[in-house]
């Protein structure tokens, strides 16, 4: 059996329009798919990327145009239901931000802030993203 | 009881995200686990005595052990460190990896 | 001292950020202790190990190419290797195969190799401890 990694993803928006993922829910996902089992919390801005509904045009560049512009939430939704990853929303970054636990795509589970210490002890790798 | 080294790199006068990162540091100690904090590049910056460095001792006295790399001291000119807080190698950061501690960067 | 396998994976391309000469700081302690140590080289971090990237000299300081002086990381990769192959270790540094086509990066210090996340999901499970070194 794989060895349970918890990561704590909090960089969000950093080149998702040019990669067209967020590259880290992206190595997680290939990796869960090579065997690994990997949790994920969602925590600082990385909790917007749980907000249903989010998702901008594609870039243009002159006659250049972006054809396949990411959309985080159907990302997020990709690692519950398809990827069988976890995920939590740490929840006071939620609230700190003004996003309502209504505006999340389903499957998240929510964390609080102080209860994520605790989590570390089921999990035999932590890294933080 | 597990053993943790947190590796902090940035500072509190550049981003507010470093309170966060203590206050972990602080959880795992109050959850039973051994935690060493180390500061690395302008991470140290919080390490000179300032208004900024008082969280650093309190980190100290709740148990958190913090040091500073002595590398990034050495880059910035910080000879004198706040209570709390000692210097030290890198190869300390080698030393709880080997040792399998969990070890975090921020 | 116990022999040990440590995997380390990075994100920082050259010359952009502190923590990689953090980083290079603890790789060279873990290869003068003789470890094996694994690298994930991904996103900018796969063009550490470029062969084409070239030094240059600094005409604000008045230095040419010889006083300047001036590191490439490619040189200490491979200065890696050979550290820790001095040491009875062996360092298995991959970069990141898909990273590496979009950066145009992909004629590697020798003894670096393409590779994929299977390779990272590989090292974790293989290792004695994993740092992430992310990049902001």
């Amino acid at each position: 059996m794989a060895k349970k990694t918890l990561n704590i993803v909090e960089s969000a928006y950093r080149a998702v329009m040019e990669e067209q993922d967020d590259t880290i829910l992206w190595l997680l996902a290939a990796m869960q798919g090579a065997g690994a089992e990997h949790t994920v919390v969602l925590r600082g801005n990385a909790v917007n990327y749980a907000v249903a509904g989010q998702g901008a045009p594609g870039l243009t560049v002159g006659e250049w145009k972006q054809t396949q512009a990411p959309k985080m939430d159907r990302d997020v939704l990709d690692l519950i239901e398809k990827r069988k990853i976890p995920v939590y929303v740490v929840a006071e970054d939620l609230a700190d931000r003004g996003i309502g636990p209504g505006e999340l795509v389903p499957g998240i589970q929510l964390l609080s802030r102080t209860a994520l210490p605790a989590l570390f002890d089921d999990f035999a790798l932590v890294a933080h993203w | 009881m597990a053993q943790y080294l947190l590796i902090e790199s940035r500072d509190p006068f550049e981003s507010n995200d470093v309170g966060y990162y203590y206050d972990l540091a602080k959880g795992l100690v109050e959850g039973g686990n051994q935690v060493t904090l180390f500061l690395a590049q302008n991470g140290v910056l919080s390490a000179r005595p300032s208004a900024h460095s008082g969280a650093l001792g309190a980190l100290a006295r709740s148990g958190v052990t913090v040091l500073a790399d002595d590398f990034s001291l050495q880059e910035r000119g910080i000879a004198k460190l706040a209570e709390g807080v000692a210097a030290a190698s890198i190869d300390v950061v080698v030393d709880h990896l080997a040792a399998g501690h969990k070890t975090l960067w921020h | 001292m116990s022999k040990k396998t440590l995997t380390i994976a990075l994100m920082d391309p050259p010359y952009e950020s502190e923590n990689l000469t953090t980083a290079f700081r603890i790789l060279d302690v873990a290869a003068r202790r003789g470890y094996d140590i694994n690298v994930f080289a991904y996103e900018g971090a796969s063009g550490l190990a470029f062969v084409r990237q070239a030094p240059h000299p600094n005409p604000v300081h008045g230095k040419d190419l010889a006083e300047e002086n001036h590191p490439t990381t490619k040189d200490q990769v491979a200065a890696l290797l050979a550290e820790a192959e001095k040491n009875g270790g062996k360092v298995d540094w991959v970069n990141c195969g898909m990273c590496v086509d979009e950066r145009g990066v992909g004629e590697f210090v020798p003894g670096t190799r393409r590779g994929s996340p299977a390779d990272f999901h590989a090292f974790a499970e293989a290792s004695d401890n994993v740092l992430v070194i992310p990049t902001k």
